[in-house]
Formats: C-alpha cells, sequence, structure tokens
C-alpha cells in the first residue's frame, strides 16, 4: 500500500464481515510504518472514514496520526476527534488491533492533561474500557488512567462506579498497582474507607521481587486510613505478603509506624504535637489532609469506647476523658457523630447529660433478609469461581511438571509409608 | 409481714455495712510490727540470715534494722560463711557497739579450718575414687556439697551434689540428692533447676514419705510462685500436707505455705474452687490456724464482706513486703484480690447503688467509677454505667443480634480474602507466564 488514498480505499472496501475485517488487518499492518511517515497529513483522510463501521482502519489512521508530536493548537482538535471515535467505534473491530487502541487512549490523557481539562477524558476513556474489555472482571491498560482523570477532575461518582467491579484477571501488575492506588484515593474522598484499604492492602501485599514506589506509598496511606477507620493498626505483614516487601517496606515509612504508636498510646496532644513537628514530611507525601482526619479520629474512637461503659454521662467528663479542652467541644463532637451514624446518643442540655443508646438494629426486617440473602449468594459465587480455579490449574500441564518433579525425590519415602499404611 | 420487713431490713444494713464494722471479734489485725525475733525463729540455716538481711534491708524502721542485724551477726558466727560476714559487718557499720565490728581473727580461723577441712575432703575422695566405692564417693561429694554450701559458696555446692547423680543406687539417694539440689536452687534463686528437680523426685519409682512429699510440694510452688504462674502454686501449696510441721525450716515455714497459698488462691481461683479446695480443705485448716487472718480474709472473701477483707489485706501488706519470696508479688496479687472482689459484688445484681457499691470497698465514687470503667473495658464485668444517678446497671449481650453481626462481618471478611487471593494467583500466573516466556 503505497498511497494513502489506497490504504482509504481498501479500508472501506473491507469493512464488512469478520473475514474482511482480519485480511484489512493483515493488510493494514504491513503498511503501519508508511502510514506513521505520512502523519502529517492524514486528517483530512480521517473524514473519509467513518468511525463505526470502519473502525479498525479509522484506529489505524489515528493512533499514526497521534504517533507524532501534537503542538497545543491542534490539541484540541485531536481531543475532539479522539472522543468522538471512542463513542462511535465497534468493539469486535478494536479488538483485533487491541494495542493501538490503548495508545491512541493514552495518547487522549495526555492531551486532556495538558490541556488541563481532566474531565472532558472521563466519559470518553470509561467508554473505552468497557469496549475493550472482554468481562468486566479484566483490568486493562486503561484502568489506571481512567482513574487518574477522575481523581484529577474530582469525579468521584463515576471513577466509584468502575471500582465496584470486582478484577479478577490482569495484564500487567504495574497496571493493578496504580490502578488500585488511584481508586483507593477516589474512595478516601468519598470516605468509602473499607474498600480504599482493600485496594491498598492489594499493592503492598501484591507479589513482587523488586520494591516499587507505589507499593511504598500505598503503605503509608494504609497506615493512616486504617487509623481512621479502625483506630488501630497493626504492623504485622500477611504470610503472603513478598520477602522483598516484608524486609523493605518498613524502611521507608517509618514515620508514619511512629504516627501509629503515638495514636496508639491514647493521648491527643501528644499526638497533635507529633503531627505539627513533622508537617511539611507529610505535605511532602501529600497526605497531610489524611493525617488531620487521624488526629480528629481518636476523639472520636474515644468517645465511642465511652459508648461501651457508660449509659449517660455528662459533657464535662466526656471532655475529661478525652482531653477536649471544653464541654461545648464535647458536645459539637458528639452531636457531629451523631449525625455522622458513628454513635446512637441523645443529648440532654438541660443537664448537659448525654444518654448512649443502644443499637436499633434488630435484624428482623426484610432489608436485612435480602442484604444476607444477597451476601451468601455472592459468596457461593466466589466459592465456586475458586473451585473452578483450582480444579484448572490442577489440571495445568506446566503446574503439574513442577510438581512432578519434586515428587519424584520423596518418592522413596512414599512408598514406604504406604507400606506402614497397610 | 412485719418479720419480712425486718429481716429485708436487716440485709440492706448488712450489705451497707459489708461486715465493716461488726465482724471484729476474735481475730486480731496483725497491724503492728513485725516481731523479728519470732519470725526469725521459724527458720534456721542460711535461709534465716538471708531473709534477716532482707529485713534490714527493706523496712524503714531503724531499730527493727538493729535488730535484724544483730541476730543475722549471731547467727553468722554460727556457721561459717565469711562473704556473708562481710556484708553483715559493712551494713551494722558499727552502729551496734564493738561487739558488733569485724572479727578479722575468727575470720582467719574460719578460712584456716576451711582448708584444713577441704584438703582432708580431697584427700579422702580421691581414696574413695580410686577404690570405685560408689556409696563412698556419693558420700564423699555429698560432703563437699555440705562444706561449700556452710560456707556460701552456692555454686560449687550444686556442682558437687549434682555429681553425687552418677552414684546414687537406691531411689532414697536419688532423693536426697534432688532435695539438696533444691535447696541450694531456691538458695541461689534459680527456680528452673528447681522445677526440674521436683519432678525427678516425685518420679522415682518408690513411694515418698509423707515430710519428703510435703517438701518437695513447696518447693515446687516457690518455684511456680516465682515464676507467676498463681494458679498452679496455689495448688501446690493447698496439697501440702500437715506433716510438714517444721521440717523444712531450712527453707518455709507452715506459716508462709498458709500465707502463700492463701493469697495466690484468693488471687487466681475461681469461687467453686475457691471452697472446694481451701475452705472445704481438712490439711490445709492446720496450716490456717497459724496465720488467723489469713484465714479471715479468705472467709470474708468468700461471704462477701470485702471491706474487712480489704482491711485484713491492708494490715498484712507491710509485712508481706518483708517477705523474700512474695514481696514482688503483693502489688499483682492484691490487685488480682481487689478486682475480683469487685466483679463478684456486681455479679448478683441486675442495678447496683454506686454510694453503698463505694461504702463498702471504704472508697469513694470517683475512684470506684474509675476502677469499674476498666474493669468493664478489660470485659471482666458486663455492665454500664449510669454517670447521671451513679448507678451501674448489667448488661447482657444480645446473642442473637451478636450472631447476625458476626455472621455478616465473617461473610464479608471471606469476600474479601477471596478476591484478593484471587488477585495475587493471577499476579502469579503473569509472573510465572513472564518467567516462562523469558526462557523460551
Amino acid at each position: 500500500m503505497e498511497t494513502v488514498e489506497a490504504a482509504v480505499a481498501q479500508i472501506q472496501a473491507l469493512s464488512g464481515s469478520i473475514e474482511d475485517v482480519s485480511h484489512l488487518n493483515g493488510l493494514l499492518k504491513q503498511s503501519e510504518d508508511s502510514l506513521r511517515l505520512k502523519s502529517t497529513v492524514l486528517s483530512p483522510y480521517l473524514d473519509q472514514l467513518d468511525p463505526s463501521t470502519h473502525s479498525l482502519g479509522y484506529l489505524y489512521f489515528l493512533e499514526a496520526f497521534t504517533s507524532t508530536p501534537i503542538i497545543k493548537e491542534r490539541a484540541n482538535e485531536v481531543v475532539a476527534l479522539t472522543i468522538r471515535f471512542i463513542n462511535s467505534c465497534t468493539a469486535a473491530q478494536i479488538h483485533l488491533a487491541p494495542d493501538k487502541f490503548v495508545s491512541v487512549c493514552k495518547r487522549l490523557k495526555e492531551q486532556v492533561m495538558w490541556l488541563e481539562t481532566p474531565i472532558r477524558g472521563v466519559a470518553a476513556l470509561l467508554t473505552a474500557i468497557r469496549k475493550l474489555q472482554p468481562c468486566t472482571e479484566q483490568l486493562t491498560s486503561l484502568h489506571p488512567d481512567f482513574v487518574l482523570l477522575c481523581v484529577l477532575s474530582k469525579s468521584y461518582k463515576t471513577g466509584l462506579h468502575l471500582l465496584e467491579d470486582d478484577i479478577f484477571e490482569i495484564d500487567q501488575p504495574k497496571d493493578l498497582f496504580l490502578y488500585s492506588y488511584y481508586g483507593s484515593m477516589i474512595c478516601i474522598g468519598l470516605k468509602r474507607f473499607q474498600k480504599a484499604l482493600e485496594l491498598l492492602h492489594n499493592v503492598f501485599t501484591a507479589p513482587m521481587h523488586n520494591l516499587n514506589a507505589i507499593a511504598v506509598e500505598a503503605y503509608k496511606k494504609y497506615i493512616l486510613v486504617s487509623l481512621i477507620h479502625r483506630g488501630q493498626f497493626s504492623a504485622a505483614f500477611p504470610k503472603y505478603t513478598s520477602s522483598v516487601t516484608q524486609r523493605n517496606l518498613k524502611n521507608y515509612t517509618q514515620l508514619y509506624l511512629d504516627l501509629a504508636s503515638n495514636y496508639s498510646n491514647g493521648k491527643i496532644s501528644e499526638l497533635e504535637t507529633f503531627v505539627q513537628s513533622n508537617k511539611e514530611k507529610f505535605d511532602h507525601d501529600n497526605n497531610f489532609g489524611l493525617v488531620k482526619q487521624v488526629v480528629s479520629s481518636m476523639s472520636k474512637r474515644n468517645i465511642q469506647r465511652l459508648t461501651q461503659t457508660y449509659l449517660t454521662l455528662s459533657l464535662q467528663d466526656i471532655a475529661n476523658t478525652v482531653q477536649l479542652k471544653s464541654a461545648k467541644e464535647a458536645e459539637m463532637h458528639v452531636l457531629q457523630m451523631i449525625q455522622d451514624g458513628e454513635i446512637y446518643a441523645t443529648i440532654n442540655q438541660k443537664d448537659g447529660m448525654v444518654r448512649f443508646l443502644e443499637d436499633h438494629e434488630q435484624y428482623k426486617t426484610c432489608e436485612m433478609i435480602e442484604h444476607i440473602d444477597s451476601s451468601i449468594r455472592r459468596i457461593m459465587d466466589l466459592s465456586r469461581k475458586l473451585t473452578a480455579i483450582d480444579d484448572s490449574m490442577s489440571c495445568d500441564p506446566l503446574y503439574l511438571a513442577k510438581v512432578g518433579r519434586e515428587r519424584t525425590r520423596f518418592e522413596f519415602d512414599d512408598i514406604d509409608t504406604a507400606k506402614f499404611c497397610i | 409481714m412485719e418479720n419480712d420487713e425486718e429481716t429485708s431490713g436487716q440485709m440492706i444494713d448488712e450489705i451497707y455495712t459489708n461486715g465493716g464494722e461488726g465482724k471484729r471479734h476474735g481475730s486480731t489485725m496483725n497491724g503492728e510490727q513485725l516481731d523479728v525475733e519470732a519470725y526469725a525463729a521459724l527458720y534456721s540455716g542460711r535461709t534465716k540470715i538471708v531473709r534477716l538481711l532482707f529485713i534490714a534491708d527493706r523496712c524503714g524502721n531503724p531499730a527493727m534494722q538493729s535488730e535484724a542485724l544483730r541476730m543475722a551477726y549471731d547467727e553468722i558466727k554460727k556457721r561459717d560463711d565469711t562473704q556473708l560476714f562481710r556484708e553483715v559487718v559493712q551494713k551494722i557499720d558499727g552502729r551496734l557497739g564493738p561487739a558488733y565490728t569485724m572479727d578479722t581473727a575468727w575470720v582467719d580461723a574460719v578460712q584456716r579450718r576451711a582448708e584444713v577441712k577441704k584438703e582432708k575432703l580431697d584427700v579422702e575422695l580421691n581414696a574413695y575414687r580410686t577404690n570405685l566405692i560408689k556409696e563412698s564417693i556419693r558420700i564423699g561429694y555429698n560432703d563437699f556439697g555440705e562444706f561449700y554450701y556452710s560456707h556460701g559458696s552456692l555454686g560449687d555446692a550444686f556442682k558437687s551434689y549434682i555429681r553425687t547423680r552418677d552414684y546414687c543406687t537406691t531411689a532414697k539417694h536419688i532423693v536426697h540428692m534432688c532435695l539438696n539440689a533444691i535447696l541450694v536452687s531456691i538458695e541461689m534463686g534459680q527456680f528452673t533447676h528447681v522445677t526440674n528437680y521436683v519432678t525427678k523426685a516425685e518420679t522415682t519409682s518408690e513411694a515418698l514419705e509423707p515430710v519428703t512429699a510435703a517438701k518437695l510440694r513447696c518447693a515446687a510452688g516457690l518455684a511456680h510462685l516465682e515464676s507467676k504462674k498463681y494458679k498452679l502454686a496455689a495448688r501446690k501449696f493447698l496439697d501440702v500436707g500437715p506433716e510438714l510441721g517444721n521440717n523444712y525450716s531450712e527453707v518455709i515455714a507452715p506459716q508462709d505455705v498458709a500465707t502463700y497459698g492463701g493469697l495466690c488462691a484468693l488471687a487466681s481461683f475461681d469461687r467453686t474452687e475457691l471452697k472446694n479446695k481451701v475452705i472445704d480443705n481438712a490439711n490445709f485448716k492446720n496450716f490456717l490456724e497459724l496465720v488467723p487472718e489469713v484465714r479471715e480474709l479468705i472467709n470474708d472473701f468468700y461471704s462477701s464482706h470485702y471491706a474487712s477483707c480489704l482491711g485484713y489485706l491492708g494490715n498484712l501488706k507491710a509485712n508481706l513486703l518483708l517477705d523474700i519470696h512474695l514481696h514482688d508479688h503483693v502489688e499483682t496479687l492484691y490487685n488480682e484480690i481487689r478486682h475480683k472482689a469487685l466483679i463478684q459484688y456486681t455479679l448478683p445484681f441486675v442495678s447496683v447503688d454506686l454510694h453503698m457499691m463505694a461504702h463498702a470497698f471504704k472508697t469513694n465514687i470517683a475512684g470506684l467509677e474509675k476502677e469499674l470503667e476498666a474493669l468493664i473495658t478489660n470485659n471482666q464485668i458486663q455492665a454500664r454505667i449510669d454517670s447521671h444517678n451513679k448507678i451501674l446497671y448489667a448488661r447482657h449481650a444480645d446473642q442473637r443480634n451478636g450472631t447476625f453481626q458476626r455472621v455478616l462481618q465473617t461473610g464479608n471478611e471471606f469476600e474479601r480474602d477471596v478476591r484478593a487471593m484471587l488477585l495475587r494467583a493471577n499476579i502469579l500466573k503473569y509472573d510465572y507466564n513472564q518467567k516462562q516466556s523469558r526462557k523460551q
């Protein structure tokens, strides 16, 4: 294919059925380089192609077009073009050249960030991901980019929507790390601390050969979120963490571990002084907002502990026990917690007393039954999946070969025990 | 009808006073100072001296101190330990007059005697060894052990006693060796050895004499006490038979058995065990007669007269702090007993007025509230405090709700763990595939 026109003609001709398209794919692959060379003149030809029917061809052209650095004036145009393409392309055709699609989308992300309007890319990337994924459980390379754009443009709800999907298949571990890390930031922004903890936990317990910076940052945030959400932090790594992580992670995060041990001493004033003295370091990691939340969570934690031991307590006593400055401040804290649903209580302003109530949940309503039922079903699906994977692995020739090699070493002992079993 | 009102009125009064004022008849509260002479008369041998020195160090009272040091000096002169002698003289510092100063003549005499004796023993032992008569060798090593012990070289004494093991022929010999080893280990403070040798002695083929069995149980109890296993220590002390009498005065007096056993039992047994093993224990009664305060305080605790029980404890405290084995543990045991008393007080009630409770325990309400708060946080009392009206309400966990909560929580955790696991498996698979493709 020498000329671009010839290419265009080919595309228009061969975009009908599946075999045609695969044939077209082959042809286009061969002329990839030549297309790239002519990238600057490609834009008028793009108008001749229809993104929905000629998706594959359009993709090649677009990729060649965006492979060269784009000047600022044209950036807007390119962005609009790419978005239109993503919205209208056919998924089946895209799957023939997935890496091209990914690189086009990545260019889009770069452009959008360059133009400092990340929000333009959010919807487009979401559509792109949905079209690229063979199933919702697959992590594509676009996931981290999408989540990053959500974080930058503060469109947390959209990001959360994607995060709700469980991920089981991944292409690149690095994608997973970035995706989980950015995703956790979205969850923290929406105060979904449990999900954030899950995501961060996945990052630093993932198997890895060398410690990477993402794991370090994730661990720092994990410590902070764990203190906010659970009020405690255990520095023990689970067994399945890789040995590299177990040995080295603590060296990089010593400041946060000190913060955690300070927190567990239970004195707000000490915690505040510690935080103030290390303010620049926390700022440097962009974690100061989280750290402030940690400090405020401490008084909340103390008040919650009081609900376990007291039925009624005067506001002055609360202020004293929790080391707040005055009864008024205690009242504000308690009020805030009641509104947030963190404790159940009533404030009697006449006596200055707070009455702590029990959790009203009786576990008798229809909603609760439905909740339990859906949980059971979800878990059954999960365990079915688990057994399926276990089965497939036991039949995997590579695995059997490896295990078989080790078994021969022990065969002699096996035979002996077998004899004794008779 | 009227009778009921009367009796209920009486009962309320009793709960209120909690035996604070009523029950003083008979027992004398041992609030006065420890009588050093009487105390020391209970013991013999090296432990007497060590105990006297300990008392001299720890008591704040100069009169008692000089008395203890004087007695220690006299005792040491009766034995041959020059090291201890030097120590005592240093501590006396000339305060007790010219009769109690450094007697270098005596020291030299003792040293010379020691050397002569050592030579003699050495020669004898070598003779026996060449003759290869087991029994004589054993006796020889034993003599060496005794010699070293009386001169204060405890390590050498221990080693000598241990050497007799190879030459023991009958079970009696083994028991004898074990008892000696135990004695030296207790003096040295190495209680792991004590436990070992007690087990060794108890597992010999012959049945033990009751006195020996009692001695071994005391030693085992002491070892457990040192390692803070109060329940086991209590059990051992409670099993000591009355045959012990004064036979083990080189280590422990029967009063001590009663005190240690009683306090450890009170701190660690629950109510049924306390009744069965302590109050109804005929053997232990004999020991408790020797320390009537401990007997009274156990009975008070059992019959819920907490104020008087804690009163007795308070009085005994000063003297117990002067005891070499118990002094570290007094605080812990006392706290345990106090906590147990608080918990036992609140157990039968649905609601408790904190005023009455504070009066029963002779504290103020604020302090009581703090103590109760600590116990509730540790989940030892199931209750909630109404701080406004100062009432403690018992609170029983709702099993059904609790179960539902736990079920949902476990389900969530399972889900999280399995999802994370599948993810990690995937990463490993990817890794493995990478390696494979690189190899190929």
